[in-house]
């Protein structure tokens, strides 16, 4: 976008004065003068900008915000047509999913029996996982990262090991999560642990090798002890890797768990889509998937927020 | 016996190539009330006697006496102003001053005269205008103005400067200069400044002790400032003794001891 701006430059205003004294006082004159109107704003202005349309403005804001992705929104929904009607009718129309949509969010909350709710339920389920497991990956993997980044010794110690396991797809613990557990509920849960711990871990060691070691040396000449250098230094320099490493893992964890709950069961977003599946009510399943994208949307935000709130660089 | 005595210290580093001597039999005796300047090429050791002098690093041989009592570890005595401010970008102006203040005072004095003294240290330097605001928030001077104040607001018996200003452009230079040089003559503080400024050297200092190059770098030259405070620096521009103190330093630092990477 390229942005043209006119300028109309008047030419200042010079006013000729009448040479009937003296040359000196001709110099002094006008010196003088101006002295006097220093203070005043220019009568007219050397430059000016025709204005701006502001309606203008506002509608190529529009146009950018709400129409362009709205195209794309409109060929999504084309090619979907499309594949309803030539290459399998099983996938169901667009407005066939509205219909299903209106019929699921019309009663989120209903129960039915143990196996049978509404699919607010089912994600509040999910979610609790995703929680419960996030909640103790941040809990172990902040003091564990704090450990690897101070002392380079067990940084050398926990490292490979980290480096082995990140990579790891975590549904591959499950079956361990399962014969340990015996349940399927703290199965997933841990799942979810593992899944969230690595980003929480590499992040907070990161962010504490980062510290400068001048803010050390002001602890040092201010004789700190541990447990304040901890609380005013450490803490502070680091939480915002910490805020990134659990935004990182939250958003994977959020995806982990429809994979987990698919191969565990029981209530909850992933479960349904794999029971929609069996009952071939596909237009279940493309609810399910706005709605799980909806909920990583708004755990991304909540991330969002609280990383800007603690993080002094952008305050 | 001096107030600062820095007595013949080694600081010797091991190295993958064996030990690496960075200052040898470095010897200065500091009176209280005095402003030293170290000046040397980079890479002498200056920063490395001021860092052992704060307790920061610790001599393989020798040591430091303050009042006659040894030092090997940093404590707020010794104050540093560090060449990059180093404050914490997450506490405001005044917390970063009030944190020294609660350390050092937390236990002498009450609430009230602790947030008197955080501020006075800060009208110090013209900085209480911006006590609410973040390190982020303001220019680097002003950021090394709050880092000034923090030093002073610890009363320390000996300030140490490391490159207070080199990072700064050459007029907030001059001011802070004037700051400093306004407040010391206030409060008489005992000073340790690391430069590589001629001119900030001969303007603030009562001493000028140049350090010869490394390895094995040690004191060159003592040379005493003997000019009348306050000093204007407009002034001393055309004041013969002026420019022959300045000439005195740049012969040690150029002909005496060239840049070993221009030699």
């Amino acid at each position: 976008m390229s942005k043209v701006i006119a300028l109309a430059i008047t030419p200042p205003v010079v006013t000729e004065t009448a040479g009937t004294a003296s040359p000196i006082a001709e110099v002094r004159q006008p010196v003088r003068e101006a002295a006097n109107v220093e203070r005043q704003p220019p009568a007219s202005p050397a430059y000016s900008f025709p204005p701006v349309s502001k309606a203008r403005l506002r509608a190529a804001a529009i146009t950018r915000a709400v129409i362009l992705p709205g195209a794309v929104f409109l060929l999504v929904l084309a090619v979907w047509m499309l594949v309803n009607a030539k290459i399998t009718s099983d996938i169901p129309t667009p407005a066939a999913t509205w219909a299903r949509a209106v019929e699921i969010f019309g009663q989120p909350f209903y129960v039915a029996g143990p196996n049978d709710m509404g699919i607010g339920w089912q994600v509040l389920y999910s979610l609790g996982r995703v929680l419960a497991g996030f909640a103790l990956a941040v809990v172990v993997g902040i003091p564990v990262g704090f450990l690897m980044g101070a002392s380079r010794d067990v940084h050398q110690a926990c490292y490979p090991l980290v480096q082995i396991l990140r990579p790891v797809s975590p549904l591959a613990w499950l079956p361990i999560g399962l014969l340990v557990f015996q349940a399927k509920d703290p199965s997933a849960i841990f799942v979810i642990f593992i899944t969230s711990i690595w980003p929480v871990i590499v992040n907070t060691a990161a962010g504490v090798q980062a510290i400068p070691q001048d803010y050390l040396n002001v602890a040092r000449v201010l004789r700190l002890g541990k447990l304040e250098i901890t609380r005013r230094i450490l803490i502070p320099a680091t939480l915002p890797h910490i805020l990134t490493g659990m935004r990182l893992s939250l958003s994977v964890a959020w995806m982990v768990i429809v994979a987990a709950e698919m191969l565990t069961g029981g209530i909850g977003i992933g479960f349904y889509v794999w029971d929609e599946w069996n009952n071939l009510n596909v237009a279940s399943i493309i609810v399910a998937i706005g709605l799980i994208g909806l909920v990583g949307i708004v755990l991304e935000s909540l991330m969002n927020l609280a990383q800007r709130h603690f993080d002094y660089n952008r305050r | 016996m001096s107030y600062l005595n820095i007595s013949n210290v080694d600081v010797v580093f091991p190295t993958a190539n064996g030990a690496y001597i960075a200052l040898r039999e470095v010897h200065l005796e500091i009176e209280q009330g005095e402003f030293i300047a170290i000046i040397g090429h980079s890479g002498c050791g200056k920063s490395t006697v001021l860092n052992v002098v704060a307790g920061l690093l610790e001599a393989t041989r020798g040591g430091v006496l303050l009042e006659n009592k040894e030092v090997n570890s940093p404590g707020p005595d010794r104050a540093v102003v560090f060449q990059n401010h180093s404050l914490l970008p997450w506490l405001t102006v005044y917390e970063n001053v009030r944190i020294a203040v609660d350390k050092v005072f937390g236990k002498s004095q009450s609430k009230a005269e602790r947030h008197d003294w955080t501020l006075h240290n800060l009208h110090l330097v013209h900085m209480e205008h911006a006590a609410d605001k973040l390190p982020g928030a303001i220019s680097g001077g002003m950021k090394q103005r709050v880092g000034i104040a923090r030093a002073l607001a610890m009363q320390p018996k000996v300030l140490l400067m490391d490159e207070p200003f080199g990072a700064l452009d050459a007029l907030t230079r001059a001011h802070l200069q004037e700051s400093v040089m306004e407040i010391q003559a206030a409060l008489n503080n005992t000073v340790l400044m690391i430069t590589h400024d001629v001119d900030e050297a001969v303007l603030l200092s009562d001493r000028i002790v140049m350090m010869t190059n490394g390895p094995a770098a040690t004191v060159g030259e003592i040379l005493t400032v003997d000019l009348p405070r306050p000093r204007n620096r407009l002034e001393l521009a055309d004041d013969p003794t002026y420019n022959h103190y300045r000439a005195e330093v740049l012969r040690f630092l150029y002909e005496r001891q060239r840049r070993p990477e221009a030699a």
